[in-house]
């Protein structure tokens, strides 16, 4: 794990923590929270902390679905799926963490005629970068 | 009245009836379908990197050829539209368009473009009013739900297509057709995006939460205009649910 | 030549530790016409005011600049002590070296430079300046309160008390306001009737005290101690004089479908109604949007069942002009539109406002003061607060400060529930709870201790109604868990914002608003109760949001000042008045065209500035082509020496 630092992920995500006044709204509005081990809310509150490296470790990389309720309901203009986006991006820019490889893409195609090309390059962009 | 029109990946292959159904349409309502030369995928989701340019580039080069081509931009496919829209508005940047230029030089763009969904023209451009009258097969007692998902609505200060709580525009829609459009809470909410090609289980869910909560609010059938949503929703239980597209041909009787 | 004297202020460190005043003295005294320049930790202290009359006097100086605060702040201050030293006190120039140099440049340099710059604009006009006198007023000693809740009813009393006749000026049927829908007031839970109706009873008993309700600002004319104001009382259609408040009109009337204002929609009120029935006036008004007769001319059946002949179908609107000395705003507050909080659920009947729940609470109110949900009429077996909906939002929908109210209120409601139906389940989703203020923290406290209500730190993304319940999508962040709660009735704490209707009434006064629509005060901290504008004076949340004792409170200090007004026989007018020189006057009448006080008559070809209308604002100055109107005090020769010095 390298030692990105706030500040490299604040300039990547271009959000203001700053304005977040911690009301939960974020965490409240997130469809899968629940599942998260950092939920949306403590997201930004440890961005403020600079505790980068255990954003980088949380499952909540991988859980968030980009659904943008968090953004559009912060009535601070936050932006937590932004900052969430920056420390997946700053995980999978590292050589050999990419979360999907091109080998996997025939096996997906094969078990589901329906599986529509979104799909693929969305989860790609997302997990590969 | 012609648009240019960028149908993107999965319009020209898994989802290929919604651009038929589209262009017969467009056909029948008084507007030109203009497919814009050599368009490349836009990246189906947005990149949020601030750093991120190449990334950015296909979906710069079609709002830059519409922009030569002096026309408004129209997409059926919601992550398209919400992709090419959000980097429309950072190409309004001049930081972003000095960038962007070291990258192609034949790229001077700086957000010109309108990018308008399809719905959108049918309301601006059309009229429902009008769309009404040209509706040969009115859906008489069909209990719709519009699905809207996420990508047409949020974040609304940039995409600003409706009310990003209460959106009304597909409900207006499916009434003009003679529809009965139900509203249901969960019509905004998640389908599970990207998350269904590893977490199967977490997007069938939250699909079947979204079925669920629109039959109990008595729709039918579902309509979206987001085939990933299509994808997700439909493996939900009890589960109809088609593209708009389908149900605007079969209104208009273009339908084969 | 003149004889200036220049004095450079330290204003503690607020000026001295970003602008070298010493060079500013120096800089000075290099300006022609400067014998003397000299600089003070604190100018406007005794011995600094001391200071500057000794130099008077030694130096025998004829002019008077200070460099230092704003104006606003202490112009009047030097001027008094100019006049002491037996100057004229317009021969003092003030230039502002803190708002505008120290306190906004963090560079002593730039800081510096400007105060001189700004300290030699002002030497260049104090050459130009001439002695002025200012001449008297007269005072109507008679006030208007705008709005008729327990703000303007308290100011409007005490003001009345102290034998000064007042008008009220209410727009809906009675007086009474906001507290008038409540049902239990805190922190002491005593019933908000009890205490305000005596007040309104009182108000309209009072001999000095007129009451138009149902009435309207129309048109507002002349300024501080003379205005002439026109009130719109609306028509009623019911004859004040002879209605006896029987009731009759209101049973028989067969309109039942017209939301009740008063009981927040919350129930349908006939076409002719009292909004209350305490009301005062207790006389009906016909609401000329619903009633028949008057929409179609069929019906009339309210005017055959009175027997004292008090329905007048062909009543006019009515004008009345009056004068009055002083003016009070007092018009309240309204909870904002949820219509761009799709997410919250409001169309849903189980889903109301804090106001709402007042009337739900309330034994006068829709149930009778039975909790229940509207939907199916049942008992909740839960009930669940959310606060800040739209407060602390800086969002194009929401409000970017606190509303104040909301903490304490729901802290109220959810005791009063726990209280009145043990076994009713209560959850408060809060950001922070705010409750500074006496025997508050208290209350809050009591609601969470003894009555058991569950406060739960964190907020709700979306409501969910699922018919027989609502789904509150939620976080519990102390406890660090997403939750799906189940609750059967949510109250919303619903941001409070001005009346839309007070941008009007204050663009008629010529009085300031914020960008969020409240009144502006003419000092935060030092005129708290005063607008800018000279005779025009704020009570209760027009000001800015505030629970009721302290809009008691204010109301009282507003009603103080206004007295202090009132009892002067004569004011100084400001003699910084136009003038218009008639050599040089082509004619056009542009002048008279801008003028925002009716100042200037256009008399055969020449003007004429009526000095005791005239408010120095200056709009007739800039307009005039030739050159002919001028501002005594602003003179065009002296702001062109001034701008010839800043230039230099």
């Amino acid at each position: 794990m390298t030692n990105m630092s706030r500040d490299v992920l604040h300039t990547l995500s271009s959000t203001s923590i700053e304005k977040c006044m911690s009301c939960g709204r974020c965490s409240a509005s997130c469809p899968v929270a629940d599942e998260m081990n950092i939920m949306p809310h403590q997201f930004v509150a440890l961005l403020k902390r600079r505790e980068v490296e255990k954003l980088m470790e949380s499952n909540t990389l991988w859980k968030c679905l980009s659904c943008f309720a968090c953004i559009e309901r912060c009535p601070r203009g936050v932006e937590p799926a932004k900052i969430v986006e920056a420390s997946r991006l700053a995980v999978i820019r590292q050589q050999g963490e990419s979360h999907i490889s091109a080998d996997e893409i025939p096996k997906y195609l094969e078990s589901e005629s329906d599986l529509p090309q979104q799909l693929l390059v969305s989860a790609f962009r997302k997990y590969r970068g | 009245m012609v648009f240019s029109y960028y149908p993107g990946c999965t319009l020209s292959t898994q989802a290929k009836e919604m651009d038929v159904h589209a262009r017969k349409c467009a056909e029948v309502l008084g507007f030109t379908l203009e497919e814009i030369d050599d368009w490349q995928c836009c990246g189906a989701v947005y990149p949020m990197g601030s750093d991120e340019v190449a990334s950015k580039l296909s979906a710069i080069r079609a709002l830059h050829q519409a922009k030569e081509k002096g026309q408004d931009l129209v997409t059926l496919c919601a992550a398209c539209y919400h992709v090419l829209k959000r980097i429309n508005e950072d190409m309004k940047n001049k930081e972003m368009q000095k960038t962007v230029h070291t990258y192609d030089n034949s790229l001077d763009y700086h957000g010109e473009t309108k990018v308008i969904h399809f719905m959108e023209v049918l309301q601006k451009h059309v009229g429902f009013d009008k769309l009404k009258e040209k509706t040969v097969n009115p859906l008489k007692g069909r209990k719709i739900g519009a699905y809207y998902g996420c990508m047409l609505l949020r974040p609304s200060s940039i995409l600003a297509f409706d009310d990003p709580e209460n959106p009304q525009i597909f409900e207006t829609f499916l009434k003009a057709l003679g529809a009965e459009a139900v509203e249901f809470p969960r019509r905004n909410e998640c389908c599970g995006g990207y998350i269904s090609l590893k977490q199967k289980e977490k997007s069938r869910e939250m699909a079947n939460e979204i079925v669920e909560n629109a039959v109990r609010n008595g729709a039918e059938t579902l309509i979206t205009a987001c085939p990933l949503c299509l994808y997700n929703v439909a493996k939900a239980e009890g589960s109809s649910i088609y593209y708009f597209t389908k149900l605007l041909a079969e209104a208009l009787g273009v339908k084969e | 030549m003149k004889r200036i004297g220049v004095f450079v202020c330290h204003c503690g460190t607020n000026i001295a530790a970003t602008v070298d005043v010493v060079k500013v003295v120096e800089a000075a005294k290099l300006e022609p016409g400067v014998v003397h320049a000299a600089e003070y930790p604190y100018l406007c202290s005794e011995a600094g005011q001391n200071m500057i009359i000794k130099a008077v006097d030694e130096f025998g100086l004829t002019g008077v600049v200070v460099s230092a605060c704003s104006p606003r702040m202490h112009e009047t201050t030097f001027r008094k002590a100019a006049a002491k030293a037996g100057l004229n006190p317009f021969m003092v120039e003030i230039s502002n070296i803190r708002e505008q140099c120290s306190w906004i440049h963090k560079d002593s340099k730039d800081g510096t430079e400007k105060s001189i710059i700004l300290t030699r604009a002002a030497i260049a006009k104090v050459h130009l300046n001439e002695p002025l006198h200012p001449g008297e007023s007269k005072v109507t000693k008679r006030a208007l309160v705008i709005g008729g809740g327990i703000a303007g009813i308290q100011t409007a009393l005490d003001i009345a008390e102290a034998g000064f006749p007042v008008d009220i000026v209410e727009s809906t049927p009675s007086i009474g306001g906001k507290m008038a829908q409540l049902d239990k007031t805190f922190p002491t839970l005593d019933c908000s009737a009890c205490i305000l109706t005596p007040k309104m009873v009182d108000a309209a008993a009072h001999e000095n005290i007129t009451l138009h309700t149902y009435s309207e600002i129309e048109k507002v004319e002349g300024f501080v101690g003379d205005f002439t104001i026109t009130i719109r009382k609306k028509a009623r259609y019911v004859d004040m004089k002879n209605c006896t408040g029987c009731g009759l009109c209101y049973e028989k009337c067969p309109v039942k479908k017209a939301p009740s204002e008063f009981e927040q929609g919350l129930i349908k009120r006939t076409a002719i109604y009292t909004p209350f029935a305490q009301a005062v006036p207790n006389v009906p008004v016909i609401d000329k949007t619903q009633c028949i007769k008057l929409k179609t001319g069929k019906c009339g059946l309210c005017e055959k069942v009175c027997t004292p002949k008090a329905i007048v179908f062909d009543q006019q609107d009515e004008l009345i002009t009056e004068k009055y000395g002083a003016v009070i705003i007092a018009t309240g507050y309204d909870q904002i539109s949820l219509e761009k909080f799709g997410e919250y659920s409001y169309n849903s009947p189980d889903v109301i406002t804090g106001l709402e729940f007042e009337r739900l609470t309330n034994a006068a109110g829709p149930t009778g003061g039975d909790l229940i949900r509207l939907s199916d009429k049942k008992k909740p077996r839960s009930v669940t607060f959310i606060q800040c909906i739209g407060s602390r939002d800086t969002s194009k929908r929401g409000k970017p400060y606190c509303s104040k109210i909301c903490c304490m209120y729901t802290a109220k409601h959810a005791m009063l529930i726990r209280d009145k139906y043990p076994q009713i389940e209560v959850n408060v989703f809060y950001i922070d709870v705010r409750t500074p203020g006496k025997n508050f923290d208290e209350f809050y406290r009591r609601s969470a201790e003894e009555y058991g209500v569950n406060y739960i730190k964190g907020q709700v993304g979306k409501i969910i109604d699922q018919g027989e319940f609502l789904t509150l999508q939620s976080v519990d962040m102390l406890g660090g868990k997403r939750m799906d709660l189940q609750t059967d009735l949510v109250v919303l704490a619903t941001a409070i914002e001005p009346v839309k209707s007070v941008r009007i009434i204050a663009s008629m006064l010529t009085a300031s608003i914020d960008t969020n629509n409240f009144m502006t005060e003419a000092h935060p901290k030092l005129k708290p109760v005063e607008s800018p504008t000279a005779g025009v004076f704020l009570s209760g949340v027009c000001q800015g949001p505030k629970d009721i004792p302290e809009t008691v409170a204010q109301a009282g200090a507003t009603a103080a000042k206004v007295i202090g007004l009132l009892v002067k026989d004569k004011l100084m007018t400001n003699p910084c008045t136009a003038e218009s020189n008639e050599k040089f006057c082509n004619g056009c009448s542009a002048c008279t065209k801008v003028c925002p006080y009716g100042a200037i008559a256009y008399d055969d070809g020449i003007v004429h500035v009526n000095k005791a209308l005239c408010q120095g604002c200056g709009a007739c100055a800039v307009t005039c082509p030739s050159g002919a109107m001028d501002l005594q005090g602003f003179s065009n020769r002296q702001l062109m020496a001034e701008v010839d010095a800043i230039c230099r």
